[in-house]
């Protein structure tokens, strides 16, 4: 298929998609608010320049970032690979023999994550609102944190093949108890960030390194073990950004107890 | 015109700057770890210049067009005080920008992919086109529910925890009666509704109903919006799993 062909499909496609919230935001402007839209040709021109480029967006996906995670996840936990230099046979490979997998998964959750535009608008919202109690760059570190860890421990349980559910109830019953403990106004915030952080750019990616590990560790299934990685990156962020307001406040109250000292 | 093209190149070098450590972390991880030439390495190069093309006009679109007339709705509703516009409203914002979510796309689709080689399903396009649509409505109708119910919490100012963590009590129940192929999915499918056209919406809404209506913090009371619109989807996909 040419190129042009192809945009012409993928145009279509999302044109289809965004019907639904064009037709909405319109429909309720027109119909309840019954105000004009000031700018209207500035906005229509928006909603132009949004369906190109998503319809670009996606197209540059399937052809560059898909296959390219794809291929990257199946090299790096690549028996072969794995194997070289270890001087052992493939029964005997060991959790954590797939080192540069986690390492991989830890770097490209950090940096999807400190590059994510929502998280950024979310941050700058906090810190506004908040009043300065919330600095946006400290939230995003900690969120960016809480991702890297979340895809790492998913690529772990990828490998290690230990069921799902026994790390997110895990993880719910740590946010319950520190949702106990923590100050009341982070609470919202927190457990927002929780889905801030999956973006356009994370989700394709972390799903591809998923569907790559499952589908090249002996014994896992892509069906069963391939998917996940997102959840724990939905709910680490939540642990982190929880414990990073409990730190700071526990550093502040030791630091105005030695002040009274 | 000058203002605009400057625009543009200013959100183009952001978009730029937001995926320069993705690629800096394939390119060491291919280069230096692997030692392995990349196959296809013009198509792949083409790739990424659509998607740092088509983020720039996305995000250059966002700001243009949606924002504005979205945070103004949020508002203009909110003073407006009907209750059932609101509601119909928070509903169809959440379905209608999940629906459109390119992240779910992918995911839906490649969930399909998955499931038709597992034998869930047929093999046939048409099948795997009815899955994947399946599952895309039924994480969008989440999502509206989500929100629906996150704008009612706000107005009645109830605290959030205990809403969501009988929603993760959910989560756990349905997790023992699913089909064990649905739940990764279905857990992850919490995290892929919420991304680049839904927070921000959804944050203006609920940061300008907390401060339009009196007693309401922002802080305490406008964020939340989106913890609901990841909780949601996790418990509908499972149920989606169990009676496919």
């Amino acid at each position: 298929m040419g190129f042009l062909a192809e945009f012409q499909h993928s145009l279509i496609a999302t044109a289809g998609d965004m019907l639904p919230i064009v037709g909405i935001i319109f429909g309720f402007q027109l119909a309840v608010i019954r105000r004009r839209i000031p700018n209207l040709k500035r906005v229509l021109i928006g909603f132009f320049y949004v369906l190109l480029g998503l319809s670009l967006f996606l197209m540059g996906l399937e052809q560059a970032i898909f296959p390219l995670g794809e291929q990257m996840a199946t090299q790096l936990s690549d028996p072969k690979f794995i194997l070289d230099g270890l001087g052992r046979s493939i029964d005997q490979l060991r959790w954590s023999d797939y080192y540069w997998v986690y390492l991989f998964a830890f770097l490209i959750g950090f940096s999807t994550t400190i590059a994510e535009p929502s998280l950024l608008a979310v941050a700058l919202k906090a810190e506004g609102v908040s009043g300065g109690t919330v600095a946006a760059n400290g939230l995003r570190i900690a969120v960016a944190l809480g991702v890297a860890v979340g895809i790492t421990l998913g690529a772990f349980r990828i490998v290690s093949g230990i069921p799902l559910y026994y790390f997110i109830v895990t993880g719910y019953l740590i946010v319950m108890i520190q949702t106990y403990f923590a100050p009341k106004f982070i609470i919202a915030l927190a457990y927002d960030s929780g889905g801030v952080t999956t973006s356009t750019v994370t989700v394709p990616l972390v799903a591809a390194l998923g569907l790559g590990l499952a589908t090249s560790v002996p014994g896992r299934s892509a069906m069963l073990d391939g998917f996940g990685l997102i959840a724990f990156a939905s709910l680490l962020p939540i642990i982190a950004v929880l414990g990073y307001v409990q730190l700071s406040e526990w550093m502040a109250q030791r630091s105005a107890a030695a002040d009274e000292l | 015109m000058n203002e605009s093209l400057s625009g543009f190149i200013h959100t183009l070098l952001g978009s730029l700057r937001d995926l320069a450590p993705i690629i800096l972390v394939i390119g060491f991880f291919q280069l230096v770890i692997l030692q392995q030439p990349i196959n296809n390495l013009p198509e792949i190069a083409f790739g990424l210049f659509l998607v740092v093309l088509g983020l720039t006009f996305f995000i250059y679109g966002l700001e243009m067009g949606l924002f504005p007339i979205g945070e103004g709705m949020a508002e203009a509703l909110a003073k407006k005080g009907s209750l059932p516009w609101l509601m119909t409203f928070s509903f169809l914002l959440g379905f209608g920008t999940t629906v459109a979510e390119p992240a779910l796309i992918l995911v839906s689709s490649e969930a399909a992919e998955v499931a038709a080689a597992g034998g869930m399903i047929g093999n046939s396009e048409e099948e795997k086109q009815g899955y994947a649509n399946g599952l895309r409505f039924t994480v969008a109708f989440s999502v509206g529910l989500a929100i629906l119910v996150g704008v009612i919490r706000i107005l009645k100012g109830w605290p959030i925890q205990y809403l969501i963590i009988g929603g993760y009590l959910g989560v756990v129940v349905m997790t023992l009666f699913a089909p064990d192929e649905i739940i990764g999915l279905a857990y992850d499918a919490g995290g892929v509704t919420t991304s680049t056209v839904t927070v921000p919406l959804v944050t203006a809404l609920g940061v300008g109903l907390a401060s339009s209506i009196r007693g309401r913090n922002p802080m305490t009371d406008g964020f939340g919006l989106i913890a609901f619109a990841s909780l949601t989807p996790m418990i509908f996909v499972m149920g989606y799993g169990m009676f496919i």
